[in-house]
C-alpha cells in the first residue's frame, strides 16, 4: 500500500550526520536554482502544495532513493509541468519553439516575491464537518493507511501510525484535506487534530516507557476508540 | 487510478542534476514563465533575510518576557506574526516548550516540512532518509548523534509534521543566562535547539 516516501520508523539507515555550524544554506549553486525555479513555477498557480508533494512521491521508488533532495524537486517539477499541461514533452526535449507562453503574464516578478513569500498559503478553512473529537478523546487511526478516494493516492497518515490508539491533544480547526486536494478533487476541509501516541503503541522496542509521538491527523483518518 | 507515469517526463531532461535544473530554468525562462530576477530575489531572501536568527529572536523574547511566552504558547501564529515572521511554510505555528521532564523534537517523516519563516531552509540532515526514518522510532539514539544526552526522567515527545502546522521548539533557558538582554539571549539559541536536536548554548 505504501509509497517509498513513507519512511517513518524504517530500519537500516546509518547515523544522522549533523552539518557544520558554518554550513551554507545551499551546498551547491544548482540547489539554490532548483529551489527558486520550483517556487517561481508554483507561482503560476497551476497546482497546489498537495499536488507538488504528490508529484515527488510519484517518482519511481528507484528514482526516489537515488535522487538527492533537490533532484527530487526539479524532476517532480518537470513531471508536474507536463501533467498540468504547462509544458509538453517536446518542450522538455528542447525541440519546440521558444515562444511566449499563454501563462507568461502570470509569471512571478521580482518585485512581487517578498509579498508572495510573506503571504504564504494558509490551509485552514471555514466550514467542513463539525469536529467529532475533543481534546482528551481516545481515538484510533484507520488501518490500512492509504488514500480512501484515489487508490495509491496521496495521504498524510504514515504507515507506522496506522491502526494505532492515541489521544487527541488539540484541534487545529478545519484544514484542506490533502487526500482530496492533491488529486484536484477539491479542498474538502476537515477538522485536523494533533494526536498523541505512546511510543509503545507504535514500536516493538520503544526506547523509553515515557516517550511519545504526536502526529497531525485529519478527522477521516480517525475513529473513536 | 494512481496516476503513476512509468515514463516520467523528467527523464527527457539531462540526467546530471545541475544540467537538469539549468535546462528546465532555460525552457521556462524562454517561454516567459519564470523571471530570472525573481529567482535571484527568492534566493537572496532565503540566504540573507530568512533564517534561524528569526526563531532565535522569538525564543529569546519568550525567555525574557513572561507575557509574550504565554501568548506564544496560546497562539504562536499570532505571536510570531506580530514580530513579522509569518509566511510560506509557517502559516500555522505551534510552539512547544522543553522542560526538565519533557523534551520536544520535530521531524517530517513524509517529506521535509519545516517552519521556513522562523528557521529558514532546512539543513540537509533534516531532509535525510536517516533522520526521517529514525527520529520517530529512536529519538534518543538520534539525539546522541547530535551530542545530546537526556536524563531518564525526561520524556521525549517527537512531533511528526504531517500537516501544515509547523512546530517551533522553545529550548530550556540555560543556567548562567540571568540578567542577559534579549539580544544576548538570542545568541544562545541555536537552530538545532529550536528543532529539538540540540540544547541552547550555555553562556561562557
Amino acid at each position: 500500500m505504501s509509497r517509498v516516501h513513507d519512511m517513518g520508523g524504517r530500519f537500516g539507515h546509518g547515523p544522522v550526520i549533523p552539518d557544520a555550524p558554518d554550513a551554507p544554506v545551499f551546498a551547491e549553486d544548482w540547489h539554490r536554482r532548483a529551489l527558486a525555479v520550483t517556487l517561481a513555477a508554483g507561482g503560476l498557480g497551476q497546482w497546489n502544495l498537495d499536488m507538488s508533494r504528490r508529484a515527488r512521491e510519484q517518482l519511481s521508488p528507484k528514482d526516489y532513493v537515488t535522487f538527492s533532495y533537490y533532484e527530487k524537486w526539479i524532476s517532480a517539477l518537470a513531471d508536474l509541468l507536463v501533467e498540468r499541461g504547462v509544458l509538453t514533452a517536446d518542450d522538455l526535449r528542447g525541440v519546440s519553439e521558444a515562444e511566449q507562453h499563454a501563462l507568461a503574464e502570470r509569471a512571478l516578478k521580482a518585485a512581487a516575491v517578498p509579498e508572495v513569500l510573506a503571504r504564504g498559503g494558509p490551509s485552514e478553512r471555514e466550514g467542513g464537518p463539525e469536529p467529532a473529537f475533543a481534546a482528551g478523546d481516545a481515538v484510533r487511526t484507520v488501518r490500512p493507511a492509504g488514500n480512501r478516494l484515489v487508490e495509491g493516492g496521496h495521504t498524510r497518515l504514515p504507515g507506522y501510525a496506522s491502526g494505532a490508539r492515541g489521544r487527541v491533544l488539540r484541534c487545529h480547526g478545519a484544514h484542506v484535506l490533502p487526500d482530496s486536494n492533491a488529486h484536484g478533487l477539491g479542498e474538502a476541509p476537515e477538522p485536523l487534530y494533533a494526536v498523541i501516541f505512546a511510543a509503545s503503541e507504535l514500536w516493538t522496542h520503544p526506547e523509553h516507557p515515557s516517550d511519545e509521538v504526536v502526529l497531525d491527523l485529519w478527522q477521516s483518518y480517525l475513529e473513536p476508540a | 487510478m494512481p496516476h503513476d507515469h512509468h515514463d516520467h517526463p523528467h527523464s527527457l531532461l539531462p540526467p546530471e542534476p545541475a544540467l537538469r535544473v539549468k535546462a528546465l530554468e532555460t525552457i521556462l525562462t524562454r517561454k516567459g514563465l519564470i523571471d530570472p530576477a525573481a529567482l535571484d530575489e527568492i534566493i537572496e531572501t532565503y540566504e540573507t533575510k530568512i533564517g534561524p536568527q528569526n526563531g532565535a529572536r522569538v525564543v529569546a523574547r519568550a525567555w525574557a518576557d513572561p507575557a509574550f511566552r504565554a501568548a506564544l504558547l496560546t497562539d504562536a501564529t499570532a505571536a510570531v506574526s506580530e514580530m513579522g515572521f509569518y509566511g510560506r511554510q509557517a502559516e500555522h505555528v505551534v510552539a512547544v516548550e522543553n522542560t526538565p521532564v519533557q523534551h520536544n523534537m520535530v521531524v517530517c517523516t513524509l517529506c521535509s516540512c519545516y517552519p521556513w519563516p522562523l528557521l529558514g531552509i532546512p539543513p540537509a540532515w533534516y531532509k535525510s532518509d536517516a533522520y526521517r526514518a529514525r527520529a520517530v522510532r529512536e529519538p534518543r539514539r538520534v539525539l546522541a548523534e547530535f551530542g545530546v544526552g537526556l536524563p531518564p526522567e525526561t520524556a521525549v515527545r517527537v512531533w511528526d509534521s504531517t500537516a501544515e502546522v509547523r512546530y517551533l521548539v522553545i529550548p530550556m533557558r540555560p543556567e548562567g543566562s540571568e540578567g542577559m538582554s534579549e539580544k544576548e539571549l538570542a545568541g544562545l539559541v541555536t537552530r538545532d535547539s529550536m528543532i529539538g536536536t540540540g540544547l541552547a548554548r550555555v553562556p561562557s
